[in-house]
């Protein structure tokens, strides 16, 4: 199972500013091996943000997004205490939720 | 005619130097970029699961490691390293007394501790995530490195040697390219490596996320890598070579505040 993301929520002024990093290989499907064998390509398709189940964000993703991804956006709404749930889904149907709470 | 002669010439020196000044700007604010979410983290967080997690034959966790301050200390344990251990009568850095204390706690071989040193693409090593979180529990505190065991100060001499030695089908040192100051490969700026200032910045920078390669590179891949671009004979994981050349490094970066893991282009 893939690795959890490692979230951080925090209000700046009266948004709440989330960064995120997950962990995926994000593989383009160009590349090719020492043996010259294409590796197939292996990346997040979706990834979907929610504050008390109210989807805040929704984004389709590529393989042009490097490995090891960084996702850093604001909301307004939120206030201390809230839950923020992310969940990314890959090309291959991996999935990954976790959460974390506003500080 | 000399005068404007010299004239040009004075202005193209001052741009190329100025050009190479923007160019190490231009890194500094990549990197600083970068710094905010920095993959290394998730390594770290590997770490310090795998730090606690029951592993090997003898089904323990690492938490019962004494890294240099006392069993299972974590906290400030990576600035005091490398170090004279008592039990294996050896100095270790981190990398070598993580094999030791999968071998005496765990009941690893020592092939087995040592099998997987570095990580790869698709390949993820406990070695590396494990040099993360201890590393990352020393952020923001300073060098510690003390010669006063002889055998400390064998192998920061030792590294010394290591250090100014030349060899190889370059005839390379590493004081070849780390001895002198603005010294470039292509244009990567290296540290030079006998002044205090560049050694603490160099030393406390690593271990690192290499935004190039993510991957999350120790200290000990670090020498390995200088090894294979001097064109040196491949540099055994954990050797007492391996450990003397740290030694040297990491008592000269003494006082130098530790800030890793970091993030490297």
């Amino acid at each position: 199972m893939a690795d959890p993301m490692k979230i951080r929520a925090n209000m700046a002024g009266d948004k709440v500013e989330v960064k995120v990093l997950m962990s995926h290989e994000m593989e383009t499907g160009q590349r090719k091996d020492a043996k010259g064998a294409t590796i197939p390509a292996w990346f997040i398709q979706n990834v979907t943000a929610t504050h008390n189940g109210k989807t805040v964000l929704a984004a389709e993703w590529g393989p042009a997004v490097a490995k090891n991804p960084f996702l850093s956006f604001r909301f307004a709404g939120g206030k201390p205490g809230d839950k923020v749930v992310i969940t990314w889904t890959d090309n291959r149907g991996e999935k990954r939720t976790d959460e974390a709470t506003i500080a | 005619m000399k005068v404007i002669i010299t004239a040009v010439l004075v202005a193209a020196t001052g741009m190329a130097v100025a050009q190479q000044n923007s160019a190490v700007q231009e890194i500094e604010r990549y990197r600083a970029a970068l710094g905010d979410g920095n993959p290394a983290e998730l390594w770290e967080a590997r770490g310090e699961a795998l730090w606690k997690e029951k592993r090997g034959p003898n089904k323990v966790s690492l938490e019962q490691c004494d890294l240099g301050l006392g069993p299972g200390v974590v906290k400030g344990a990576y600035t005091v390293l490398p170090k004279y251990f008592k039990d294996t009568d050896k100095v270790e850095d981190l990398e070598s007394r993580l094999v030791s204390c999968m071998v005496a706690l765990q009941g690893f071989t020592p092939e087995q501790a040592k099998k997987d040193p570095f990580g790869g693409p698709g390949k993820k090593v406990p070695m590396d995530a494990l040099v993360a979180y201890i590393t990352s529990e020393s952020r923001g505190m300073k060098m510690n490195v003390a010669t006063t065991h002889p055998k400390e100060v064998e192998a920061y001499e030792l590294g010394r040697k290591i250090f100014y030695f030349r060899g190889g089908p370059h005839d390379f040192a590493c004081a070849t390219c780390h001895g002198g100051d603005n010294l470039r490969i292509r244009l990567q700026d290296l540290p030079n490596l006998m002044s205090k200032e560049d050694a603490q910045r160099a030393y406390t920078t690593w271990p690192a996320y290499r935004v190039s390669q993510g991957e999350l590179r120790s200290f000990q891949w670090r020498l390995y890598d200088c090894f294979r671009q001097q064109r040196f004979p491949e540099l055994e994981f954990v050797s007492p070579a391996s450990i003397a050349l740290t030694s040297f490094l990491a008592k000269n970066a003494n006082g130098g505040t530790f800030n890793a893991p970091a993030i490297k282009r």
